[in-house]
């Protein structure tokens, strides 16, 4: 029977990159993806933050079915019917390599996995992992849709929910603590509509990020994805606390819909998928702490490598990027001929050397600070109360803006709190 | 817009059902239970109550394991669809 040099589960963007890399250097790579293609079972928001794809493939983007680059940033807080924005938007995001575009899923791991097969690799779809095969202490394998299919190394690439990182006993079971739970919908526009609704007549996009009552206070976020022809509209709240309050997300994000700020916005969209998705989101605090085996290596969400500040969440690219890591590992351990943990923990030490781990440990603070619901309630609530008195002319003498923060925090958070949490934010993000 | 519930979210999506069933719930379990986080944590509203016990149906299922991981019981028997089964999403 044929052993394969490395056998690649999940055709995600951890997978195919890795793939795409092994099968480059000319080993003889199987992916094993239970989708009937690549990117069935996979959704997000989403925007991919593209430069780390460039060293794999360079100008990606022209050929790449992607929607939109991101030329716009915007943040909004929204309490009651009131709403805050920060916008922004500079040259630099306008101009070529793009630092990100909006993309789905079901289109774009597909046309991945499609160049790792270019590349040689053989792709498998509708075929799933159900097991590691063990020889000894090390992992020889998988066992997939009643077959056994040997390898010398198995990278899992399986996602969030990897069976493989807890077969190959690398991690345990998932804790709803640890994940925030994702539903998005698509809503689809006429031609032109879209650019019209949102004034990107230059081609570009906007990632725009919502924090406060669209989570009702829970942790999390909404968010809103400009596409060519259509929006992503979806909602990210902590699993955790959402089954504890009795809430769901889904609920939340019609609650979002109907926002006075993104009601009009959204107005005649028609509806053309709604998906569901866990993100692995306490970063370091529940990544494995080895992300490698005799034979075995895990990359991307099945290692938890995403990062989550509020500000920012990415976790495609961190999976290309350990994907790479990954398959630099095992061409060392191809060209030594040895895939013990010896060789292969070479692996990790890549994903320290690179934005991955580094970022993941910057901001390692930062899934306790998100924990804090005041980000969430009070400091949404706070901030629109404070423009809608800087904003509003009644005849009435004014006070200064600092004064009107002071009476508002009184009895809702004393002065000594709110300094302390932003010294947190200081430390955290 | 006017509110769209979970049974129009689900029926724009495009599945391929099987007929075995991937995830079983124990329902002697459930019957005890007074959390029913599972009725909260499900996005397409798999779980329903009635008569004090859970009922699952998984032809809506989109296979995101947050049942799996929020039941305190362990009354969650969860697995993947067969290959080829379940959601197939068109754009995600
Ligand atoms: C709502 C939401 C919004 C997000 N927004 C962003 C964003 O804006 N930007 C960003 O960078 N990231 C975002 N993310 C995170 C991002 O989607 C993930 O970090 C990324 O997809 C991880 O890639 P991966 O290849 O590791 O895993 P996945 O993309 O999950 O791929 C895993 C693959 O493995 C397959 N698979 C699983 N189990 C098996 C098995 N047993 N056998 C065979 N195949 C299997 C799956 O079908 C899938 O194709 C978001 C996530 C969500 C849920």
């Amino acid at each position: 029977m044929q052993v394969f040099d490395a056998i690649v589960v999940g055709a995600g963007p951890a997978g195919s990159a890795c793939a795409y890399s092994l099968a480059k250097e000319g080993l003889e790579v199987l992916v094993v993806e239970r989708g009937s293609f690549a990117g069935a079972k996979n959704t997000w928001g989403g925007a991919f933050y593209g430069p780390v794809l460039t060293n794999l493939l360079p100008d990606f983007w022209q050929e790449a079915p992607v929607e939109r680059p991101i030329f716009q940033h915007r943040y909004s807080f929204l309490s009651g019917e009131s709403c805050l924005s920060v916008d922004y938007t500079g040259p630099r995001f306008k101009s070529r390599p793009y630092n990100g575009f909006t993309m789905f899923r079901a289109k774009f791991d597909a046309w991945f996995a499609s160049k790792a097969q270019q590349a040689g690799a053989i792709i498998a779809t509708g075929l799933q992992a159900d097991d590691v095969l063990k020889n000894g202490g090390r992992i020889s394998g998988i066992r997939a849709g009643g077959d056994e299919l040997p390898a010398r190394v198995v990278v899992a690439c399986d996602g969030v929910n990897s069976i493989l990182a807890q077969k190959a006993g690398l991690r345990g079971e998932l804790l709803p603590g640890d994940v925030k739970q994702g539903v998005k919908e698509v809503l689809e526009f006429p031609p032109g509509e879209v650019a019209r609704r949102f004034n990107l007549f230059d081609g570009g996009g906007i990632d725009w990020e919502f924090i406060g009552d669209c989570t009702r206070g829970l942790p999390g976020g909404a968010f809103i994805y400009t596409n060519k022809e259509s929006l992503s509209v979806g909602v990210v709240v902590g699993l955790k606390s959402l089954v504890e309050t009795g809430i769901r997300a889904d609920d939340l994000l019609e609650d979002f819909k109907r926002h006075p700020a993104v009601a009009g916005l959204i107005e005649g969209g028609r509806l053309v998928e709604y998906s569901a998705h866990l993100i692995p989101v306490s970063g370091l605090g529940m990544m494995p702490r080895r992300l490698y085996a005799d034979g075995f290596l895990v990359a991307g969400d099945a290692a938890a490598l995403v990062l989550g500040t509020g500000l920012a969440l990415e976790g495609a690219n961190f999976a290309v990027s350990s994907g790479i890591a990954a398959a630099q590992a095992v061409l060392k351990a191809t060209k030594e001929s040895d895939f013990s943990a010896k060789t292969l923990c070479y692996y990790q030490k890549l994903l320290e050397e690179s934005f991955v781990l580094k970022d993941l440990k910057t901001h390692q603070k930062a899934p306790h600070f998100l924990e804090n619901r005041r980000i969430y309630s009070l400091y949404p609530k706070l901030a629109c109360e404070l423009a809608d008195s800087v904003f509003t002319s009644d005849g009435k003498p004014r006070k200064r803006t600092w004064k009107l923060l002071r009476e508002k925090m009184k009895g809702r958070v004393s002065f000594y709190r709110m300094a302390r949490d932003l010294i947190e934010a200081a430390r955290a993000l | 817009m006017k509110q769209a519930s979970i049974e129009d979210k689900l029926a724009v999506n495009k599945y391929t059902i099987d007929k075995d069933v991937h995830i079983k719930i124990d329902g002697k379990i459930c019957k005890t239970c007074d959390k029913h986080y599972c009725l909260y944590a499900c996005p397409a509203h798999c779980f329903t109550l009635s008569n004090g016990g859970i009922t699952f149906s998984f032809e809506g299922c989109l296979e995101c394991g947050s049942c799996r991981i929020v039941c305190p019981n362990r009354a969650v028997d969860w697995t993947l669809p067969r290959a080829g089964f379940g959601i197939s999403y068109q754009y995600g």
